[in-house]
């Protein structure tokens, strides 16, 4: 039953599987020691002042990241309010109405939105806020963001309804039901973990944004008064933090990007949480 | 009355239904898939209070007859339709009808069963209802035991109304969704091969059920099952390419069918 190549076939099959296991771990390679260099440049620098204090002037050691953590909140809000009800309903669009040829369009016009540098988002917001409104501003920063989110969002909100079984569409139709209140009240109901996880992830995203940001919110050494004004946020902190000339600014730029990555990953491991399965199994 | 399954398709409807009067007069029905010519001109009377049996191989425009009967095909939507049905005499492709109303009142059961994952027993009877904007509470819970009981389910859920309805076996699914069904009060209940996935008892269940119903409801069934349409039905219209055949009493259209294609069919030498 040997056949002549035998040795040479088993030798391919183990180089293969060693060479796709060795990619593997360079996948995870990159966040273990992104991780490790974080915490161990950044954690000594966490302290109760991080959290509670504004930053300290230039060369005074101290202070903390108190308002970019606000102003980061305060944006990530901004944008959830204009990304999430436009793009969910964007989504809805596609999955549930429209015709096909409209909607190969509309995907595509998605999709190469999700492609556009992010410096390029902050570009266009600074020429249609930031200039006409003579200032840079937390709304700006707050719009960006949330253009941004609008074609992650639609496209899962699209997929995740489109995973929703086409029986219940028709069991609710069936019913005397309209077409609306079945979208809402039966598919988007059955495809809610999915719409919210793509909202996470999509916030998740932009949280870490900075460039756009640096177009828009500009950063702020005070705290966040009005929308209007320019305002932090932790990655342009981080950003000027890290660039700066004082080895207290580049320990806490260490401290910031922990903290931020702390941040996504806890959004992340709340996605796991959610999409846990407990009884329903189509979705 | 049988030489009346033997008349052309354009001549008036067979009415093996004289004794009944007619749910549904169907007259030359045409349903199309863009260019697919699916339903070829089908007249037939529907008898109310009677179960009516679609029999016919896959793809003979069996499952599109009945959707065309709620107007559940114009979910296709290249669909279109020419020809005439009247429910209890109003027309339901009438301009100023909306398929919304139409379906109320022509209720439908799928092949698969489909409750709502994400809403309990009691709300998957009553989400007809809810959704269309009956608050009181009294009335979806009397609507709730009602609906149940018809399905004959509720002895066996009376005590867990609020558990998820996936919780269920699969043939009491089924019979859940005939109850969701029922609780919108429709007059006719169209059945998409409604036991064709389930096991021999829970198809019994569902057929000992709908010969019950048949006293209160117009049942239209479609069943690849030959001894299901012989067993329940009391009327059985046989479908060919789109096209009725034959369309007779039921012991009539088993035990001495007019043609021989509906024989060939119901003994089993095609199909």
């Amino acid at each position: 039953m040997t056949a002549p190549n035998h040795h040479w076939r088993k030798f391919k099959n183990g180089l293969m599987q060693a060479v796709t296991f060795l990619c593997a771990i360079l996948v995870v390679t990159p966040l273990v020691l992104v991780f490790y260099h974080l915490i161990k440049e950044g954690f000594s620098s966490i302290n109760l002042a991080f959290f509670t204090q504004l930053p300290k002037p230039e060369g005074e050691s101290g202070g903390g990241m108190a308002n970019a953590i606000v102003g980061t909140f305060i944006l990530l809000g901004q944008a959830a309010l204009l990304g999430v009800p436009i793009g969910v309903l964007g989504g809805v669009f596609l999955s549930e109405y429209g015709s096909s040829r409209l909607n190969w369009w509309i995907r595509f016009a998605a999709d190469i939105l999700n492609g556009v540098p992010s410096i390029t988002w902050g570009i266009v917001v600074y020429a249609l806020m930031v200039v006409p409104m003579h200032t840079y501003s937390a709304l700006a920063g707050g719009s960006v963001l949330g253009l941004m989110m609008i074609p992650l969002v639609m496209r899962t909100t699209e997929e995740v309804l489109q995973l929703v079984p086409n029986g219940y569409r028709e069991a609710a139709l069936a019913l005397g039901i309209a077409k609306w209140s079945t979208i809402v009240q039966i598919v988007m109901r059955t495809a809610l973990k999915g719409i919210v996880t793509g909202i996470l992830l999509a916030l998740a995203r932009v949280a870490g944004e900075t460039a756009p940001l640096l177009f828009t919110a500009l950063g702020n050494g005070n705290w966040p008064h009005k929308l209007t004004e320019p305002i932090a946020a932790m990655p342009l902190q981080i950003f000027a933090y890290a660039i700066g000339p004082y080895n207290d600014q580049h320990r806490q730029a260490w401290a910031g990007a922990l903290v931020l990555l702390l941040l996504v990953l806890s959004i992340n491991i709340g996605v796991r949480f959610l999409t846990r399965d407990r009884f329903q199994r189509n979705v | 009355m049988a030489d009346n399954a033997t008349t052309p398709l354009n001549a008036p409807a067979p009415t093996p239904a004289a004794a009944n009067h007619a749910a549904l007069n169907v007259r030359n029905l045409s349903v199309f898939f863009g260019e697919n010519h699916v339903l070829k001109g089908v007249s037939l009377d529907i008898a109310a209070q009677a179960v009516t049996a679609i029999i016919g191989p896959s793809g003979c425009g069996k499952s599109t007859f009945l959707r065309a009967l709620n107007r559940m095909h114009e979910l296709v939507p290249e669909a279109r339709m020419t020809g005439d049905i009247r429910l209890f005499g109003d027309d339901i492709y009438a301009p100023s009808v909306e398929s919304v109303l139409v379906r109320r009142r022509v209720g439908m059961v799928f092949q698969k069963s489909n409750p709502f994952p994400t809403m309990s027993i009691a709300e998957n009877v009553t989400v007809g209802l809810r959704l269309n904007g009956i608050r009181d509470r009294r009335l979806l819970a009397e609507r709730t035991e009602q609906s149940l009981r018809m399905a004959a389910l509720w002895d066996e859920v009376k005590d867990r109304l609020n558990a998820p309805a996936v919780s269920l076996s699969g043939g009491q699914q089924q019979r859940l969704c005939i109850a969701r069904a029922l609780a919108v009060q429709p007059e006719v209940l169209l059945m998409d091969e409604p036991a064709s996935a389930l096991d021999p008892l829970a198809t019994s269940k569902i057929e000992d059920l709908i010969l019950e119903l048949k006293k209160d409801y117009t049942i239209v069934i479609v069943t690849h099952n030959m001894q299901q349409a012989a067993r329940i039905s009391d009327f059985t219209a046989f479908f060919y390419l789109g096209e009725l055949v034959e369309f007779d009493v039921t012991t009539k259209i088993f035990t001495s069918p007019v043609k021989k294609q509906t024989e060939d069919y119901v003994t089993g030498r095609f199909g």
